[in-house]
């Protein structure tokens, strides 16, 4: 590299300067608070009892619920996400762009508004049991029920899934798709060795960004299971709430370590080096 | 033709109102290699994807072996397809790609190894079975393709401009080497081309299309010595083509002058397109030659020299291993043998190749 370059090179790592301030000062600097405060027992002494507070069978009930609820939401937005986009897969560009736009629509707006929105319709005399008696049908009771957080989850975390998957589709060359019938493979087959495992840098991404936060979410189980139903969200939330941040940073901790160790089950497969869609 | 493998009857096919193919009919023996040959746009792709079953005629059947296989889809077709753009599958090894046509039909692993083995042989590819296909070249990616076809042993291969992407002279490479496998393999081979030089030179028989209707069907020679008419000779090779009245036969008058050649039929006095290659005018000193005008230019072209030389108004092109200084009047002759006569084309879609 000739000295030139060398300058150039300098003067464009600079351009980075306001991205590093803010993560120093919204990421670096609260995880090194969180984890002092979970290393600390509050008189100044080091312990692990915050982070191993996991284990206390409460903490363990909500740290099961939590797990059901990601792996179910996940799993949902997977099984909902194929079938669509394959739908979309064969449009006109102009009607692609529209469907795009459909499922681009919601995450234009707060995503609290919007589970307000849920509670509303799921609640027991609410929209949805209007409908389904007026149809002659028994109301519904999924109101704070576990159901209900997991549509909640399943509407929010949606469009996460399923624009990974549909940016990975789209970028199967149809040739490949044509080769394949032509080599003797009937549609579920094409699916199942040409268009799932090409979409897998999607699908990871997808799972990613719909596992991790409907893990940790607690505003969805706030307003749609409410208030009785408790992820771990729910009870970190609380433990700060009512002053106790040793055990709510401990338990922030231990939620770290089990996603990311979650997520490296996951990326496993993306040994390759491939770049995924979305990080 | 005796033993008739795939035969097109009255196919018809149009695009967005927008005709590509009209009535068209062709048989395809058993082991031959038959070259469609056009233009870009011509319908020779079309006919591809209609055999191999990607697009649905409008109205016309395709016969396999006399059964009627138009309705089929692509993965019930005892037919295999080399693409343009090579479409391996990225997610798996060369060995795997070769392999996946054989593990559908269920077959022992020992056989596909065999097959596998074999294949990769026959194009010149032993060893590469670990190989990820985006790391190969350009040719060994087509040669993987080609690879990945042959060992489902279809009774038909379609190559569509399988070496089109390819650099000329690796294309030269792997036009002698398809020959090879098609005489190795034994199959017919129905191959798709815009590069005459290509369809001459690999085809038993070569289709010249334009306008998805067929000018002109038969061996490289007769394509190349007798075109039946100006799109065609203006289409394979080079060619001065110009306006001639036949005077008689064996005789035809080009440009004012009487020349005598070897075709008959056309009638007294009547007008006919007069087809010559420019390898076969000669270049003789002024005044000696049927024609004389003036050296207009002169490119050296590596093997021969491309002089034109201005008669009247047409510049004749002329394929010369002898120099002429640009700027000198000289003569120019023609063997009768090496004239061709052409009727005027009577549909206008013979003849755009002159409009474009």
């Amino acid at each position: 590299m000739n000295e030139t370059e060398a300058r150039s090179t300098n003067r464009r790592s600079l351009l980075s300067g306001p991205y590093l301030v803010w993560i120093i000062g919204f990421t670096v600097l609260p995880l090194i608070v969180i984890f002092r405060f979970a290393l600390s027992d509050g008189a100044g002494h080091a312990t692990l009892s915050n982070i191993t507070a996991i284990f206390s069978p409460i903490h363990r009930k909500a740290m099961w619920f939590s797990l059901k609820i990601a792996i179910g939401c996940t799993v949902f937005c997977i099984l909902l996400s194929y079938p669509m986009v394959m739908a979309m897969k064969h449009l006109g560009l102009s009607k692609k762009g529209f469907s795009l736009f459909i499922i681009i629509l919601p995450m234009w707006m707060n995503f609290i508004l919007r589970i307000l929105a849920l509670q509303m319709i799921l609640s027991n005399n609410g929209i949805l049991n209007l409908f389904l008696t007026k149809l002659g049908f028994e109301p519904l009771r999924i109101a704070n029920t576990e159901t209900a957080v997991m549509i909640g989850a399943v509407y929010d975390y949606l469009p996460y899934m399923m624009l990974p998957i549909y940016t990975a589709i789209m970028e199967i060359n149809e040739d490949v798709i044509e080769a394949a019938k032509d080599l003797g493979a009937g549609s579920f087959t094409v699916f199942r060795k040409i268009i799932l495992p090409l979409s897998l840098p999607g699908l990871l991404s997808g799972t990613v960004m719909v596992f991790v936060p409907s893990m940790t979410s607690f505003v969805i189980s706030n307003l749609l299971g409410g208030g009785k139903l408790q992820l771990i969200g729910n009870v970190i939330e609380q433990e700060f709430m009512t002053g106790n941040r040793y055990v709510g940073s401990g338990l922030s901790v231990a939620l770290m370590i089990f996603v990311l160790i979650s997520m490296a089950f996951t990326m496993r497969h993306n040994t390759e080096g491939k770049e995924s869609v979305v990080w | 033709m005796s033993d008739v493998i795939l035969q097109l009857k009255n196919i018809t096919k149009s695009f967005d109102g927008k005709m590509i193919l009209n009535d068209f009919n062709l048989d395809i023996g058993r082991n031959e290699f038959v070259t469609l040959l056009g233009p870009s746009g011509c319908g020779k792709s079309t006919i591809l994807r209609i055999i191999g079953g990607f697009v649905r005629p409008d109205k016309g059947r395709v016969l396999f072996e006399g059964e009627d296989i138009t309705m089929l889809p692509p993965e019930k077709r005892n037919v295999n397809t080399v693409f343009q753009k090579y479409s391996l599958f990225p997610h798996m090894s060369v060995a795997d790609n070769i392999a996946f046509g054989l593990k559908l039909k269920k077959k022992s692993s020992q056989y596909i190894k065999d097959k596998i083995d074999y294949a990769l042989k026959l194009v010149n590819l032993d060893g590469y079975e670990d190989r990820e296909p985006l790391s190969l070249s350009g040719g060994q990616q087509q040669r993987v393709a080609i690879a990945r076809a042959i060992v489902n042993e279809p009774e038909v291969l379609l190559l569509d401009e399988p070496l089109g992407a390819l650099d000329l002279k690796l294309r030269h490479e792997m036009q002698r080497e398809l020959i090879k496998i098609k005489k190795e393999v034994g199959i017919t081979f129905l191959y798709v081309t815009h590069d005459q030089e290509e369809a001459l030179m690999m085809s038993d028989r070569i289709i010249v299309m334009n306008k998805g209707i067929i000018q002109q069907a038969g061996d490289s020679k007769s394509i190349y010595d007798e075109p039946q008419n100006a799109f065609v000779a203006d289409f394979i090779g080079e060619s001065n083509i110009i306006d001639g009245i036949m005077v008689r036969d064996c005789l035809v008058n080009i440009q004012g002058v009487d020349f005598t050649c070897v075709d008959t039929g056309f009638g007294e006095n009547n007008p006919v397109d007069v087809v010559i290659r420019p390898e076969d005018l000669e270049i003789v000193k002024a005044g000696e030659g049927y024609l004389t005008g003036q050296v207009i230019s002169i490119i050296f072209k590596g093997a021969y020299y491309e002089i034109k030389v201005k008669v009247d108004d047409y510049e004749w092109m002329i394929q010369s291993v002898d120099p002429a200084p640009i700027g000198e009047f000289v003569g120019l002759t023609i063997d009768p043998d090496n004239i061709q006569i052409m009727h005027k084309p009577v549909r206008d879609d013979e003849e755009v190749a002159r409009d474009e």
